[in-house]
């Protein structure tokens, strides 16, 4: 024992060169760790915290949760939530892996515009699908009879507005998901006489496995939380997540809104198990010789695909072009004379070009931070050695701000910043706390893009960097960043357009001077200037157009002088 | 040598009084138009160009809930335009400041606050109206209420909307208007006839009048203001007034505590003055100060008479069991049919 142990090197504790850069890299994994302590775990804090206090800030236990449970209809309410985020869930990954497989599996020609339209839901403020789902099938829509004796003011209502929003968020993970796939997967298949369906469930279907699952609970998640929908067209069926809003809204009552919002934090903290679960799983697809995979010419796959996406376009092509629609008539539904004239905004007063100067800030700003601090974050999650615990602690924290309604999320920001004793307060009624907000709010889906990049690439790839003595800072410019640059893309698209049309966090938060115009929609919807807000909106819903062309032909650039060496023969 | 010298700084002085006043800038929270936001700071620039109004604007329900949340370190200097009942839930927080607006002896009695000094002022009232859809009426054959009490007749099943009165303050005043004028038990009788008929619980006060406007239902539970703007819109609309008096609230101004701007005293002055009630007028019917208002388009000739002595003191003193009983009786029951 004594002999070996005076056989061991006298400095004991000096770490090796490997543990050095391990530890490095862990600190740097803290920094993150720090931000998101800033930016979502002390807000929330601040909120939460207010779950177990009573009006004027006095310690009452659990009493709060229990007058919210014994106030009755919260087994209804949730058994209704469950109920509407299910369907929806169920709806939605469906229509979106079909979609997705037709977009990444087929040679259906404009696969880049059919993707813009399939992206259109999310370049829209939510006033839009609600508007003309009422128009559509409301008392007095266009195809009110299609529906019956059913109501769309209901789960019915619910469900569709819900779809509609979701499907973009769903259908952005599972492309990239399924973009990166290994030819060589396909031709063993081959090889090997697998029928096409066959191929399907063993090479297409679980490869896809991981982003199938991230959809699935990204899109349970959204409906379970989100109040914007239920609020507008949910009639009298009740779910948990209006229960917020008449707490904090209605009768201001912090404490109960935290009661609910932490009763709403709970399948996130589902979905990260489940997460954890299914990463364990997942290996690398597009190993470091993979060859990647273009789909041949084959009628009956893109018969099949335009099948598929038929039924879809076909839905968001209604609801957008009612919305347009609506926008350009006089007064729906008594006089439907067209005129541009609800699109004069500077007639209106409260300054609608100011503020949509302001939302053209907030998301330029927000796609720049966001989309840096997202992506090496999750690069330092995923292509660093790291903690296992610190990297759980991680993945929490980027999952959370899912499960955190925007009403919630901006209410904390109030407590947190604004607070006389935080050295950052300053920051309050600025633009800045605009970005950092949003950036927060959009965070889990962003992160999910990121990660199922990262995790198509091939472990090896560090390691062959390692021996011929590149750094991982070298790894990461020169490989991984350029690899990643489609995800990259879409990550920087879904910040832009989610920062254009967001306003149930910023409500809270906008200033003097920040005036927003997305909220400037729900205001003058609010004030029953219902065309100009549907034009607002439409307005709004161009620009992320123009954004989301833009990103196609930057895409498409990229592809052209990053990505051929894929095609690396 | 010393006179010059006094001179002097007696002019830098003033020059730096003048500046000073120039760029004094106003963080007003609203719940205001947002329409008639610029044409309020317009009129108040007319008399006092060297203060600048910053406007939050939004919905009653975020305005209040932000002034709450900012408690601790508050943003606004003042609050100019918005609901009475709001403005008490912030006195009763300890946020506002008190002080006499000069001439606020002049207005109804009714509109300001009873401490002394006053911790809000009264601007103007809104009351409630029913939006009745004439177009919609012809279709189902509905003749047009005169009471609330009409409305629980059968006929008029399942085309009612009303606001939420846990989401909305419309609703509530509704709601504790009703229990006031027929009393506790009518009251919640004619509620319990009036669910029946209700096709929906919107979360929005001013949502049943749109809906209304838009023939998304028959008759909407609203208020005046918002009927008379739909009308003005081109909807076919008529506004119908209760017999039985109608629940009403006021909109009010009030100066934020701790922060101490003269800014924001100027700013009160001007809010009871005559010309501010008369600009007040050009959209209400009914303003703080007696005498200035002059008859506005779609309203009753003397709306002050249809209204009801509403007990605001009351109605925020019983809110939480009000409110618990109405979703004990009609929440679970919503979806029933």
């Amino acid at each position: 024992m004594t002999v070996s142990a005076t056989a061991l090197p006298p400095a004991r504790w000096a770490l090796t060169a490997w543990q050095r850069e391990r530890l490095r890299w862990a600190l740097w994994l803290v920094a993150a760790l720090g931000l998101f302590a800033v930016l979502l775990l002390g807000p929330l804090y601040s909120l939460l915290s207010k779950s177990v206090a009573d009006g004027n800030g006095a310690f009452v236990g659990l009493a709060n949760f229990e007058a919210y449970f014994a106030s009755g209809g919260i087994a209804r309410g949730l058994s209704h939530s469950l109920w509407i985020a299910s369907a929806s869930t169920v709806i939605v990954v469906s229509l979106a892996f079909a979609s997705a497989w037709a977009l990444t599996r087929t040679r259906l020609p404009l696969r880049g515009g059919i993707q813009a339209l399939l992206m259109l839901p999310i370049l829209a403020p939510s006033l839009l699908p609600a508007l003309s789902l009422i128009y559509l099938f409301g008392e007095q829509g266009i195809f009110k009879s299609w529906l019956g004796e059913t109501s769309i003011y209901g789960p019915l209502g619910i469900v569709l507005g819900s779809c509609f929003w979701t499907f973009p968020h769903a259908l952005m993970i599972l492309i990239t998901a399924m973009r990166h796939a290994d030819a060589r997967h396909y031709e063993a298949a081959e090889v090997l006489r697998a029928s096409s369906l066959r191929t399907f469930f063993t090479v297409t279907l679980p490869g896809a496995r991981y982003g199938l699952v991230s959809a699935a609970f990204v899109v349970f998640i959204l409906v379970f939380t989100d109040f914007g929908v239920p609020k507008v067209i949910g009639g009298n069926y009740e779910v948990l997540a209006t229960d917020i809003y008449k707490q904090v809204i209605g009768q201001q009552k912090f404490e109960m809104g935290a009661v609910i919002s932490v009763l709403l934090l709970l399948p996130a903290l589902l979905a990260f198990v489940a997460d954890r679960w299914v990463q364990r799983k997942q290996a690398a697809s597009l190993t470091a010789r993979a060859v990647p995979y273009q789909p041949k010419a084959n009628l009956r796959r893109e018969l099949t695909g335009a099948a598929l996406l038929t039924p879809v376009l076909g839905f968001i092509g209604l609801v957008i072009g009612m919305a347009i629609y609506a926008s350009l008539v006089r007064y729906w539904p008594y006089n439907l004379e067209l005129s541009l004239r609800n699109y004069e905004f500077g007639r209106m007063d409260g300054g609608g070009w100011t503020a949509y100067g302001n939302s053209l800030t907030l998301a330029a700003l927000t796609m720049l931070v966001g989309t840096a601090v997202v992506f090496f974050n999750a690069w330092l999650s995923e292509r660093t050695p790291q903690p296992k615990p610190l990297l759980a602690l991680f993945q929490l924290c980027s999952l959370l701000p899912l499960a955190v309604p925007g009403l919630t999320l901006g209410l904390a920001y109030i407590f947190f910043f604004n607070h006389p004793s935080n050295p950052l307060n300053g920051l309050y009624g600025s633009m800045a706390i605009l970005v950092l907000c949003t950036v927060a709010h959009f965070y889990s889906v962003a992160h999910l893009t990121a990660l199922t990049a990262l995790k198509q690439l091939d472990h090896e790839f560090e390691a062959v960097g390692q021996s011929l003595r590149a750094s991982r800072w070298r790894m990461l410019r020169q490989i991984t960043l350029p690899l990643s640059a489609p995800a990259l893309l879409d990550i920087a698209l879904y910040l832009f357009v989610n920062a254009m049309t967001t306003v149930s966090a910023v409500i809270f938060l906008y200033g003097p001077d920040t005036a927003l115009a997305a909220v400037a929609v729900l205001n003058m919807d609010e004030a029953g200037d219902t065309a100009p807000a549907a034009a607002m909106a439409v307005t709004i819903m161009a620009t992320c157009l123009l954004a989301k062309l833009l990103h196609g032909a930057l895409s498409a650039w990229l592809s052209r002088h990053t990505q051929h060496w894929r095609g690396g023969r | 040598m010393r006179k010059p010298l006094k001179h002097l700084l007696a002019l830098s002085g003033t020059l730096f009084a003048l500046t000073a006043q120039a760029n004094t800038e106003l963080t007003v929270y609203t719940a205001l138009e947002a329409e008639d936001l610029q044409k309020y700071a317009e009129r108040f620039n007319q008399d006092h160009p060297e203060i600048t109004i910053k406007w939050v604007r939004d919905s009653t329900g975020i305005i209040t809930a932000r002034l709450l949340a900012e408690k601790d370190n508050p943003r606004a200097d003042a609050v100019w335009g918005l609901a009475g009942t709001s403005l008490m839930l912030l006195q009763q927080q300890g946020l506002l400041e008190g002080y006499a607006p000069k001439g606020v002896e002049q207005l109804n009695p009714l509109y300001r606050d009873k401490q002394n000094p006053p911790q809000w002022v009264g601007m103007d009232a809104w009351m409630a109206a029913i939006c009745f859809n004439t177009v919609e009426a012809k279709k189902h054959n509905l003749t047009p209420p005169t009471s609330w009490q009409d409305l629980t007749k059968p006929e008029y099943q399942n085309h009612i909307v009303m606001p939420h009165p846990a989401s909305s303050g419309t609703g509530y005043l509704d709601v504790s208007a009703w229990l006031q004028t027929f009393g506790e038990d009518k009251g919640w009788a004619y509620m319990d006839g009036l669910h029946q008929n209700i096709k929906s619980y919107t979360h929005s006060g001013s949502k049943p009048c749109k809906m209304a406007a838009s023939g998304e239902a028959a008759i909407g539970i609203s208020f005046a203001f918002r009927g008379a703007r739909e009308k003005e819109n081109g909807a076919p609309l008529e506004l119908i007034f209760p017999s039985e008096g109608l629940g009403w609230e006021m909109e009010a101004a009030a100066i934020i505590k701790g922060k101490q701007s003269d800014a924001a005293k100027t700013l009160l002055d001007w809010a009871v003055s005559e010309k501010a009630n008369q600009l007040y007028n050009e959209g209400y019917a009914i303003v703080a100060m007696p005498g200035v208002a002059k008859p506005v388009k779609h309203f009753p000739a003397e709306p002050e008479k249809l209204l009801i002595k509403n007990d605001f003191t009351w109605a925020a003193a019983n809110r939480e069991r009000i409110l618990s009983q109405w979703q004990s009786r009609y929440e679970g029951k919503a979806e029933a049919q």
